[in-house]
């Protein structure tokens, strides 16, 4: 900046180019200068009011917006999620309760049914017993009979052995008195 | 104008203040309000920056923002919570033209801390011209708004009844300071720094010093990217002020 120039364009610059004094409070140059900030600022003005700002400001909104309902729909799925779970939760209550049913009812069909079958074989057991012991009291019987029959049978012989003669009728009531006896 | 000639022989050189020359952009001549000069340059490229940033960033209306979106999104959120928590919720149709104003000074603040660069917001007579916008259309703003009840600004009913006369007339200065305050700050802290750095690069001319220097410029450097994105907010909250006041001018 400190070319030489020929010509003075101005009383704030010296004859080599350099500022006298301080150039900011030359007058020379002020209706340059405002005429150049007055477009400036109108150009910037019209540039933020009309194109910058509000765009900025649709962004910003547009933005909030969108957190907005974002977070509104986290908060729905949220409580969907809750309910689901409940649901979850009814559902295997529910379960476990059907579940309990269902083995309570298999335990009592199969107490019934051990309970018949041991009814009846506790009757088929006393009818066997009541039929053994009918064989017991015939076979008794029977062996009486036969004692009485062999004791009879021994008597004679050893009375005949001895040299005695038996006779039947005193044979048989002998016997018999012992027997009884 | 002449008789300095002898200014250019010497080993050092400060030239600070060229850097803030106006001068027409394509070959010489004086500067007219219409010239084209380097001041238009730099304006027209921070309305470049803001269309890039704000325009073609945002252009995929992303829902998750690229990092040129969050730029203009933040940018966005930033200035509307400020008129919002500042000048309350009816300054908000205001908006706009605050986000224009601290658009335009944040970019111009922020072009200006490119090496060779011109930056615009460092003349009162840009800043100026902001802060006296700002100052007239509060002010018409206020009457409207409140028509004469507006001027119930200045009469502090808090205050007991003797002083409130004297506090008067301390609040009406204050508020017609107002401008100059808001534009000296914005201009002379742009200046100051920019200044500050040509200094320290020209003693960078001298080998012995010049690593000092160089780590003097970094220093700077990020200072003036500090104070470039705070004079901008400065500014901005500072008509958001002045906008609170003149929607509720009352105390």
């Amino acid at each position: 900046m400190a070319t030489k120039t020929d010509v003075s364009m101005s009383t704030c610059i010296d004859s080599y180019g350099s500022a006298i004094g301080m150039p900011q409070l030359c007058t020379d140059w002020a209706s340059n200068q405002i005429f150049w900030l007055v477009v400036t600022l109108v150009a910037i003005f019209f540039v933020l009011s009309r194109l910058a700002l509000p765009r900025i400001s649709a962004v910003i909104s547009e933005r909030q917006g969108t957190i907005t309902n974002d977070l509104a729909a986290a908060e729905n799925l949220k409580s969907e999620a809750a309910q689901a779970e409940e649901a979850y939760k009814k559902a295997l209550e529910d379960a476990r309760f059907e579940a309990s049913k269902i083995i309570e009812s298999a335990k009592a069909e199969i107490k019934q049914e051990l309970d018949d079958a041991i009814e009846k074989a506790d009757a088929d057991i006393s009818v066997k017993a009541s039929a053994s012991e009918e064989a017991i009291a015939d076979i008794r019987k029977d062996a009486l009979v036969n004692v009485k029959s062999v004791a009879k049978d021994i008597t004679s012989e050893l009375v005949t052995i001895l040299g005695g003669k038996v006779d039947a009728k005193t044979l048989t009531s002998v016997v018999n008195a012992k027997m009884k006896g | 104008m002449a008789g300095n000639a002898d200014v250019k022989d010497e080993g050092l050189v400060f030239h600070p203040m060229d850097q803030f020359i106006v001068e027409p952009l394509f070959g010489v001549g004086p500067v007219h309000w219409y010239t084209v000069t380097n001041v238009t340059l730099w304006m027209a490229l921070s309305v470049v920056a803001l269309l890039l940033i704000m325009v073609v960033g945002t252009s995929k209306r992303a829902l998750v923002p690229s990092r040129a979106q969050s730029i203009g999104e933040l940018a966005y959120g930033f200035v509307h919570k400020m008129v919002e928590d500042v000048a309350g919720k009816d300054a908000v149709p205001y908006f706009p033209y605050v986000m224009t104003l601290f658009m335009f000074i944040v970019l111009s603040n922020f072009l200006g801390l490119l090496p060779m660069s011109f930056t615009t917001t460092s003349h009162i007579a840009v800043t100026a011209v902001m802060a006296m916008v700002v100052f007239l259309s509060v002010t018409i703003i206020g009457f409207a708004k409140n028509g004469l009840g507006f001027l119930s600004l200045f009469w502090i009913s808090s205050a007991p009844l003797a002083l409130r006369p004297a506090l008067a007339l301390i609040e009406i200065i204050s508020y017609f300071v107002r401008p100059v305050s808001h534009s000296i700050r914005l201009a002379g802290n742009m200046m100051a720094g920019h200044a500050v750095i040509k200094v320290f690069a020209a003693f960078a001319g001298v080998a012995l010093i010049s690593p000092l220097s160089v780590v003097a410029i970094t220093a700077m450097y990020a200072l003036e990217t500090l104070v470039s994105f705070i004079q901008a907010y400065v500014f901005a909250i500072l008509t958001c002020v002045y906008l609170k006041d003149a929607l509720h001018p009352h105390h």
